[in-house]
């Protein structure tokens, strides 16, 4: 599904971040990005994203080459990047207006788009609706998240980006986010890559963690997790001999 | 601002003027009660076309300065290009006090409600540009990033954003803006005009030397400003219900 060829990137003035960097994804995987701060993992996700482009090399997702946003593409940020003057509602209807304000342009909404499910069922699935007519201040920093997820999902995406969204939240809240986007993964067939400075987080939700080192990466570090999103994975020795492998080797990557 | 704290300081600015008036005892400065009986009289009288026409004048001034500052101010805090560009300009023009441009442009625009609708949009043109530019400035990137994500291009990111995110900005502007905007009223209602409550005031208490009938127009001023405030505040919490939730 994505592509990543030879692709070099630096912010103007800096050395590279990524230099002949490549990588694949396939349909339906979820990933986890890892690496310390500064390692140009969130740069990665936004390359993806289609809001930063390659100096050199390119970016394809489902054989087309990244030029722009990708319409059936969601980014979910840390901070949620809900507007503060929009209730829960109009937030999680925010996507579907901006589609209805270019109208079907092939541009920014795809042609004869059609939402699979309304603005009410979304609410519902992630448990907002009693929430519906609040301010984003109004309400707690889970139900924050969920409203960004709900309005993501609302635009029937299939590839979800998620940049570090669970960090600023509570041990608890943030497992049982954690868990309720693997499942709406599972249930929506979405391709799942999300960014995170976490060990943890990052072998609970990723088949495929893709460690970044110091930069500028150049080459892909994989870790194989087919167990992760199991039931009561985060239990088992597999679990935690990932996570002291993962710690090892972002240590040494510090050293 | 609370009705009941707006009637409270009122009724003690009223006592405070009592006791000054008993203290000064000249017919400079009359008692409330009698400003009160003939500000009654007054309205009665033409007092009311004079509040109507400055209320008419400031009015444009303001709207028309909104509608002209607004899409500026956007379009430069949304554009570093533009901001470099224009801001240094703003900068020079913003300090030069507008109001010695009266003579200038009635010379232009002659006497009528032209030249004093210009003279309150130039000053409040720069005011509202300022504000509202620092506030489509300071906005935090993720939040067009997320946006971007959604599929907006920059007319979206104008229409959900920026637009927006600048209406409290405005509306700062706008009440920051009528004190200055009255201020000016009066000076442009001083000449070259026989309406407007500037004209009523300054002709009763300079020509007729009718004291209580240029207090009643003070107080007409007064509430005209005190209703423009008002305005505003509704205003608000009609349209940034948000900022009032909590």
């Amino acid at each position: 599904m994505i592509n990543i060829q030879s692709l070099t990137f630096a912010y103007p003035h800096t050395s590279p971040l990524f230099e002949n960097f490549s990588l694949s994804i396939s349909s339906g995987e979820t990933w986890s990005i890892l690496g310390s701060s500064g390692c140009g993992k969130s740069t990665l996700l936004y390359l993806l994203a289609g809001l930063r482009f390659p100096i050199h090399g390119q970016i394809e997702i489902d054989g087309e080459r990244l030029t722009r946003p990708r319409p059936r593409s969601g980014l979910i940020l840390q901070d949620f990047g809900l507007l503060p003057w929009s209730t829960v509602r109009e937030n999680v209807e925010l996507g579907l207006r901006v589609r209805s304000f270019y109208g079907e342009d092939g541009k920014h909404t795809p042609v004869n788009f059609q939402p699979e499910k309304g603005v009410s069922y979304w609410l519902e699935r992630l448990g907002i609706d009693g929430v519906a007519d609040k301010y984003p201040s109004q309400i707690s920093g889970g139900q924050r998240q969920r409203t960004a997820i709900a309005r993501t999902l609302a635009l029937s995406p299939d590839l979800l980006l998620m940049d570090e969204p669970f960090s600023s939240l509570d041990a608890v809240t943030r497992e049982n986010l954690q868990n309720l986007t693997l499942s709406l993964c599972e249930e929506q067939k979405l391709t799942l890559v999300i960014v995170t400075h976490a060990i943890e987080e990052a072998a609970a939700l990723g088949k495929k963690i893709l460690l970044l080192g110091t930069a500028p990466n150049s080459t892909a570090h994989i870790f194989e997790n087919p167990n992760a999103g199991q039931n009561e994975y985060r239990s088992t020795k597999t679990y935690h001999d990932l996570c002291d492998r993962l710690w090892k080797e972002m240590q040494n990557e510090a050293a | 601002m609370k009705r009941r704290d707006v009637l409270l300081a009122a009724l003690a600015l009223i006592i405070i003027w009592q006791i000054l008036a008993m203290i000064v005892n000249m017919s400079i400065l009359p008692d409330p009660f009698t400003v009160a009986k003939v500000f009654i009289r007054e309205l009665q009288n033409d007092l009311l076309t004079h509040f109507a026409v400055s209320l008419w004048r400031v009015s444009a001034g303001m709207a028309l300065s909104v509608l002209a500052a607004v899409p500026v101010g956007l379009a430069i805090g949304g554009s570093r290009s533009l901001n470099r560009l224009f801001s240094p300009i703003i900068y020079l023009l913003y300090p030069i006090p507008k109001v010695v441009f009266v003579p200038v442009v009635i010379l232009f625009l002659g006497i009528g409600d032209a030249a004093k609708i210009t003279i309150m949009f130039l000053i409040l043109f720069f005011q509202i540009i300022v504000l509202v530019r620092d506030q489509a400035a300071g906005l935090p990137p993720q939040l067009i990033q997320s946006l971007q994500s959604l599929g907006a291009g920059r007319r979206a990111i104008f229409r959900f954003i920026y637009l927006p995110a600048s209406l409290p900005a405005i509306l700062t502007a706008l009440r920051q803006s009528i004190g200055t905007a009255v201020a000016v009223l009066y000076i442009t209602e001083l000449s070259a005009t026989k309406y407007g409550l500037g004209y009523y005031i300054y002709y009763n208490g300079s020509t007729l030397l009718d004291y209580p009938a240029m207090y009643a127009g003070v107080i007409a001023m007064s509430l005209l400003g005190l209703g423009m405030y008002f305005s505003v505040d509704w205003l608000e919490r009609k349209w940034c219900k948000w900022k009032f939730v909590n």
